[in-house]
């Protein structure tokens, strides 16, 4: 007796959450039934085997059936096959969307082409995430970025309309579309140490300062691409370490306002101006791509190192670079207050949150 | 000209693409009814079609507009080649031709299209302007309602109940046509489907007139049925109600008339449950007086085919109703000749219903059944309806002469089936012969009468299990005792019907669905060798599957079935039979005996050993199911009651022994001390089987439930939680060495893997009940089984139990034995005549038939005849008159506070196969759903084999009937049910067909929290349907 075929529908389409993660997960029927069996179901419910696997491949075509309308998730809403309650939908869209840390920290800033999926392979053995997950992953994030691309309007607003995610999931989206748009490098060995969490960060501050959209609320990818005009402008700042006097000035600006208040008070005084060279030269670099993409490894070789070897503690970098951002105000040869703000302002929260063991 | 059909297409969304190069579509629309056919325009790249079109206006006759659907058709323009079909919708306008119903129909709907499924959807608005046409001689019956549902619906009353209407129309199966082979797939089941949705216009009219004919305006229990014969043709028939319906004008004031999980007691005359058994002041012998008589051995030996045309002549008694009240006889015998002079008049006094205004049943004799085999391809003109009409009017002619046999003089309960294989067909009728109460049966003229006689019988409410016949002039012996109940009636041991429980049933403890499964291999044969072989087998099957039955109700410690499904498959090399049931412990009847085993060889030690095994194993399971269900009736002394004497029941296994030269038969003195037992006797391997495969049914896990009726006897506390769901599984059986043995055990653990598949796929709706479970068997090839399931899960609160319910039966009963004391005992001695064999089998009735054939083979189908008498042992089953305080009377609804309703979704639709919603009311019918898919692939491999295909099919089906409904505005289907689920494969050309029918009741329901404030205002005892409130989710 061989089972043919064998199917279950419900006019409530059931969700069961956790095979939807095995299947989310990328486990085949065959594992996802052995680790239901390893949990223990068949004990509390009194099931067999027989029926854990049919009850599993039940749940995997709904799934694979359901996988259509969720890449795009409004279909999920309007469409008419499934009915599932609101709040089943938006689990289903949530965690389909949701994306590992691990997977997203290898591909974060990378083309997002077929090239890269051809890596997946790798990505796949060295994190131990399943292929089909990795797909999975790495397709919704060209999905998105496909759908949010050339589009007005703020780059959060867009993916929470049109793949109708939380918040929290459409910032982390867009903090993905904007690293893959710009091309940052971020597999650097150097970088290994920052999570996600410090990239997507960033990504915020420079979206909301640094792009098209900071300006301009009307053009097209405004919140992905980089101000180009503001980049170009960046170059003015190189007088601040050009210019030996202000730099002088700069310096000693600083250091009378954070005598005695700073634990690394001789180290600062002796690499101020390293550090200031080093951020502003980055600045100043931003016009070409190449520098672009590097921008994180600039910032944490050029001051997050230096300082991390001097044993700065967080405290003493943050009153330093308040310090540092404001004393400029006070050099009356510089003209470009407000270019400076916009950069530093930005650049010191990435640096805050970049600076960590 | 009296009717203006306008339709209006907005929009349309989720197009597929049709041009791979821009990726868009160019669509427009086609509008079509009857003949005549508007376009849209083109609206030019777009998956988002908005066309705002004109109104489309139709004159057509109202006969067409009952006929005829609206077929919209989308399509994609090309402007170098034959513009493309995305597919199309149809929609039936007949809830529109009646002024109660829906006014407009407007929504989504999904895009069907045969090959590809749904792709996208229109936004389409339809209106009927009606002109009233007084022509008397009119064709068409608009304004006649119909409904699924097998209840008088909420929020009607039933004022007359007409009786039975049946239709049937023909037509050749456009797939057997010529044409078939130069068309595509596509156009020839598009044909199939325009043509059934045709037929099943053109049924529904010719019923309607019928029922104004009949002077009703509703049908009720509407039964639609589509038999593919094949090269034959493809017939849609129908059976259902006619009554005359009031509708409950303000919502707040109605009372769910008869049906479910409610009893409304205040709105009908009748409240009383007139009782008629209990005639207190009326002589004693009251079946004596009956107008009519029957002879039963006679109507037994009768064969079908050649039946009973005196029956249908029986004299009238053309009693008037109005005299009848003053004349002097007891209650009982002119309730009779009232009831019956109503019913004599019609052909057939048959009821689709299952549930009833209270009051109208008054006795329940036992199911009545009969089949009969048919081959397809001696039809002589097959175009046309006669010989189906003839074949159909013959079984039930039969089926009222078994009712008569049983002295009911009416069919409850009443469906009728088929099966087909290749050239074979069986058709099947089954109902509950029943005793009912005239008042809704004629005009009024009776109401004032019979009322007055209620009111002086009215001890106690035990009327529908006393037995209708006359005790010494049994039709079948059977083992009678006094009522439970009241102590002054006979009631049988065991009562079966293909009802619903009585909703003033007196019941203790809860009840479970009982299955009886059953294969028999048989040769593949031709047209009569096949047809006498599957004859041959039928009785034999029928016989199996009663005793399957009867020893699974003993194993439960239960002593009534309800809503008895026997259903008879055929197949090229197998006959299957699967019976469900709900069972249940009728207080009223005798506690049930145990179950006994026999073995054949006493002698021998360690066989001795191995019954005495099985045996402790069969009693702990009694023991445990009694447990298990709360089966603890009142201990009730054998002297007050006084223990019938058990009478011998030889010959249990003569049925089998007598056609079968190979069983020996077994006289067996079964008289095992003072209570009856079953005995089982096991003197081969084959009854061995049948004992363990009575242990292999496992108990659903503890917080399940399961029935397959419309409520679950005992629990009434439900929450508002449904889920309706249809399951679908197909085997293949190893083709080597197949027996019976072995394909019943197939089959057995096909249906229980499937069960315990529901209950743990349901598993986090615990503490849960699965209602209405409706299995069906196909056989689509040699070695494929498929079996489908629908019902509907619901939820209930465990902590409100029926504490009050208890207490209630046991204080009648204890009330009834005291009162009964003096009662004297008769011992029974109801051994009828030499065919006694199964106590309770119900009258059975197997025949062969070979239109246009009979002479040359008469002689074998003498044997036949012959055989099928001996079957056909007509045996009755009875009823309780159930205690007026009733243990879903009262009390325990009073407590039941409705739940708040949370979250209501827009747009969400709510299905299910019971007639109510649980924690709501509903408020308006808005007409019946009735709808015919096909879905053909040539790519199953790509959609995910046969699996995903019919998976996205049935989710389809759900999708559009959901669409439909919505577009009426309703918010749920009641009473829904798939009556077909055709599915074939070719895995080698990696294609798959199917074909789906589903149907049900399109209605508008209102949660109870939303009504509380009205419904307060009802007393309590009244509001009982929709007993535990609040919001329904699905």
């Amino acid at each position: 007796m061989t089972s043919e075929l064998d199917i279950f529908v419900g006019n409530t389409t059931l969700i069961d959450e956790d095979v939807y993660r095995l299947w989310l997960d990328g486990y085949s029927v065959s594992d996802a039934v052995a680790l239901r069996v390893r949990s223990g179901i068949l004990e509390q419910t009194g099931a067999t085997a027989a029926v854990l696997q049919s009850d599993t491949m039940d749940h995997y075509r709904t799934f694979h059936m359901l996988e259509r309308l969720l890449h795009a998730p409004p279909k999920l809403l309007h469409q008419l096959i499934f009915q599932i309650p609101p709040s089943r939908q938006a689990l289903l869209i949530e965690r389909y969307y949701a994306f590992d840390e691990a997977f997203v920290r290898e591909v974060l800033g990378k083309k997002l082409s077929k090239g890269t999926k051809k890596d997946l392979d790798d990505i796949s053995t060295k994190t131990s995430i399943t292929l089909k997950s990795c797909r999975r992953q790495f397709d919704n994030f060209k999905r998105v970025f496909k759908v949010v691309e050339e589009m007005r309007g703020s780059l959060v607003d867009n993916i929470q309309q049109h793949f109708l995610l939380s918040d929290r999931l459409a910032r982390d989206y867009a903090a993905i579309v904007f690293f893959a748009n710009n091309r940052f490098e971020t597999g650097k060995k150097k970088l290994q140490y920052l999570s996600f969490g410090d990239f997507a960060f960033c990504a915020e501050l420079m979206i909301q300062n640094w792009t098209l959209g900071a300006v301009d609320s009307q053009v097209d990818d405004m919140d992905m691409d980089l101000d180009k005009e503001f980049l170009q402008d960046l170059k003015e700042l190189k007088v601040l370490v050009a210019d030996k006097d202000l730099l002088d000035l700069h310096k000693s600006l600083v250091c009378t306002a954070l005598r005695g208040k700073l634990g690394v008070f001789s180290e600062m005084e002796a690499n101020f101006k390293n550090l200031s060279r080093g951020l502003v030269n980055v600045a100043a670099k931003l016009t070409h791509n190449k520098d672009v993409r590097d921008l994180f490894v600039d910032l944490v070789e050029k001051f997050v190192e230096p300082c991390r070897s001097d044993h700065w503690p967080l405290s003493d970098v943050r009153l330093f670079l308040n310090q540092y951002s404001a004393s400029v105000h006070s050099l009356d040869g510089f003209r470009h207050q407000a270019l400076w703000d916009r950069y530093m302002g930005t650049l010191r929260g990435c640096l805050l949150r970049l600076y960590h063991d | 000209m009296p009717g203006k059909l306008k339709v209006k297409i907005v929009a349309g969304r989720h197009l597929p693409v049709m041009d791979r190069a821009s990726d868009l579509t160019d669509a427009f629309v086609e509008v079509k009814f009857g003949n005549t056919t508007f376009k849209t325009d083109v609206y030019l790249k777009s998956l988002n079609p908005q066309w705002n079109s004109e109104w489309f206006k139709f004159e057509v006759d109202d006969e067409d507009l009952q006929d005829e659907p609206l077929q919209i058709t989308v399509l994609d323009h090309d402007t170098y080649s034959a513009n493309d079909a995305i597919g199309k919708v149809y929609i039936d306008i007949d809830p529109l031709l009646y002024s109660e119903a829906a006014t407009v129909i407007s929504g989504w709907f999904p895009i069907y299209d045969t090959i590809h499924g749904i792709r996208g959807e229109i936004n389409v608005v339809v209106k009927v302007d009606l002109f009233n046409d007084l022509n008397r001689f009119r064709q068409s019956s608009c304004g006649v309602k119909f409904f699924c549902t097998t209840s008088i619906p909420k929020c009607y009353r039933a004022v007359i109940i007409h009786g039975f209407v049946e239709e049937l129309v023909v037509n050749e199966d456009p797939e057997y046509q010529w044409i078939d082979r130069i068309r595509t797939p596509r156009a020839s089941n598009e044909a199939r489907q325009r043509l059934i949705s045709l037929m099943s216009g053109e049924l529904q009219r010719k019923i309607g007139l019928k029922v104004l004919e009949m002077r009703g305006n509703a049908v009720v229990g509407y039964l639609q049925c589509f038999d593919l014969e094949g090269e034959s043709g493809l017939v849609v028939r129908a059976i259902g109600t006619a009554c005359t319906l009031d509708k409950l004008s303000s919502p707040a004031a109605f009372l769910p008339a008869c049906n479910s999980p409610s009893k409304e007691i205040k709105e009908i005359p009748f409240n009383e449950d007139p009782n008629p058994n209990t005639h207190s002041s009326g002589p004693s012998t009251p079946l004596k007086n009956q107008t009519y008589s029957f002879s039963p051995s006679k109507s037994y030996s009768r064969q079908s085919s050649s039946s009973d045309t005196d029956l249908s002549l029986t004299p009238k008694t053309g009693m008037g109703s109005g005299s009848a009240g003053k004349e002097g006889g007891p209650f009982k015998a002119l309730l009779r000749q009232q009831t019956q002079s109503a019913l004599e008049q019609r052909e057939f006094p048959f009821f689709t219903l299952t549930a009833f205004p209270p009051g109208f049943l008054v006795h329940v004799g036992g199911v009545v059944s009969a089949r009969s085999v048919k081959l397809l391809d001696r039809i002589h003109n097959p175009d046309e309806p006669e010989t189906r009409d003839a074949w159909w009017a013959e079984i039930r002619q039969e089926i009222k002469s078994h009712a008569k046999a049983l002295g009911c003089h009416a069919v409850v309960g009443y469906s009728e089936s088929t099966s087909i294989c290749e050239e074979v067909c069986i058709l099947s009728a089954s109902g509950t012969a029943a005793v009912l109460n005239p008042r809704f049966l004629q005009d009024g003229t009776v109401e004032g009468c019979l009322e007055q006689r209620l009111e002086e019988n009215l001890p106690a409410g035990c009327g529908f299990c006393h037995i209708p016949y006359d005790e010494l002039n049994m039709p079948f012996p059977a083992h009678l005792t006094y009522c439970y109940n009241c102590r002054k009636q006979k009631v049988p041991d065991v009562l079966f019907t293909t009802i619903d429980l009585p909703t003033d049933a007196a019941v203790i403890g809860k009840g479970c669905l009982i299955q009886a499964r059953l294969c028999r291999l048989k040769k593949k044969a031709q047209a009569e060798a096949n047809a006498t072989a599957i004859s041959n087998l039928l009785p034999f099957m029928e016989y199996e599957v009663h005793t399957q039955l009867m020893n699974k109700l003993k194993l439960k410690g239960m002593n009534a079935l309800f809503g008895l499904r026997i259903q008879i498959t055929v197949g090229e090399n197998m006959l299957m039979g699967l019976a469900s049931a709900t069972g249940v412990y009728l207080a009223a009847l005798p506690t049930p005996g145990g179950i006994q085993i026999a073995g054949k060889t006493p002698n021998d030690g360690s066989y001795e050993q191995h019954i005495s095994h099985m045996q402790k194993k069969i009693n702990d399971t009694i023991t445990k199911n009694k447990e298990l269900y709360e089966i603890n009736p009142p201990e009730i002394s054998e002297e007050i009651i006084g223990s019938p004497i058990p009478e011998p029941r030889q010959r249990s296994r003569l049925l089998r022994s007598q056609s079968e030269s190979s069983d020996e038969v077994t006289e067996l003195d079964l008289s095992h001390g003072k209570k009856d037992a079953f005995v089982l006797e096991i003197d081969d391997t084959d009854a061995m089987e049948d004992v363990h495969s009575l242990l292999t049914d496992v108990p659903p896990p503890s917080g399940f439930y399961s029935c397959n009726t419309e409520i679950m006897p005992g629990i009434n506390n439900w929450t508002s939680e449904i889920q309706m769901f249809t399951s679908v599984r197909v085997i293949r059986l190893s083709s080597l060495n197949l027996t019976n043995q072995a394909l019943n055990k197939n089959f057995n653990d096909l249906c229980e893997n499937l069960l315990k598949s529901l209950y743990f796929k349901l598993r986090s709706m615990i503490p849960c009940c699965l209602c209405h479970v409706n299995f069906t068997v196909s056989l689509p090839e040699d070695e494929l089984i498929q079996v489908t399931v629908t019902a509907v899960a619901i939820t209930f609160d465990k902590n409100q139990a029926l504490q009050t319910t208890k207490a209630q039966v046991e204080k009648s009963l204890q009330r009834a034995s005291t009162d009964n004391e003096e009662l004297l005992q008769f011992p029974l001695e109801l051994c009828s005549d030499s065919l006694s064999s199964h106590p309770f089998p119900p009258a059975k009735a197997t025949s062969v038939d070979y239109s246009s054939f009979a002479d040359r083979c008469s002689s074998w189908i003498e044997l036949i005849k012959l055989k099928a008498q001996t079957i056909r042992r007509g045996s009755i089953k009875t009823t309780v008159t159930v205690e007026k305080a009733s243990p879903m009377g009262e009390g325990n609804f009073r407590n039941r506070a409705a739940p708040p309703c949370a979250n209501s979704t827009v747009g969400v639709v709510k299905m299910t196969p019971l007639s109510f919603i649980p924690g709501a009311k509903i408020t308006k019918y808005l007409g019946i759903i009735n709808m015919f898919f096909i879905r053909e692939t040539t790519s199953l491999r790509e959609e995910g084999g046969v699996s995903g295909f019919l998976h996205a099919f049935i989710a389809e089906v759900f999708a559009m009937v959901r669409a439909h409904v919505a577009a009426l505005g309703g918010n749920a289907v009641v009473s829904y049910i798939m009556k077909q689920c055709v599915f074939m494969e070719n895995p080698n050309k990696n294609q798959a067909q199917c074909l789906i029918n589903v149907s049900g009741d399109a209605v508008v329901f209102v949660r109870e929290s939303d009504l509380e404030v009205v419904s307060t205002q009802q007393p309590p005892a009244n509001c009982q349907p929709l007993c535990t409130g609040g919001e329904v989710t699905t």
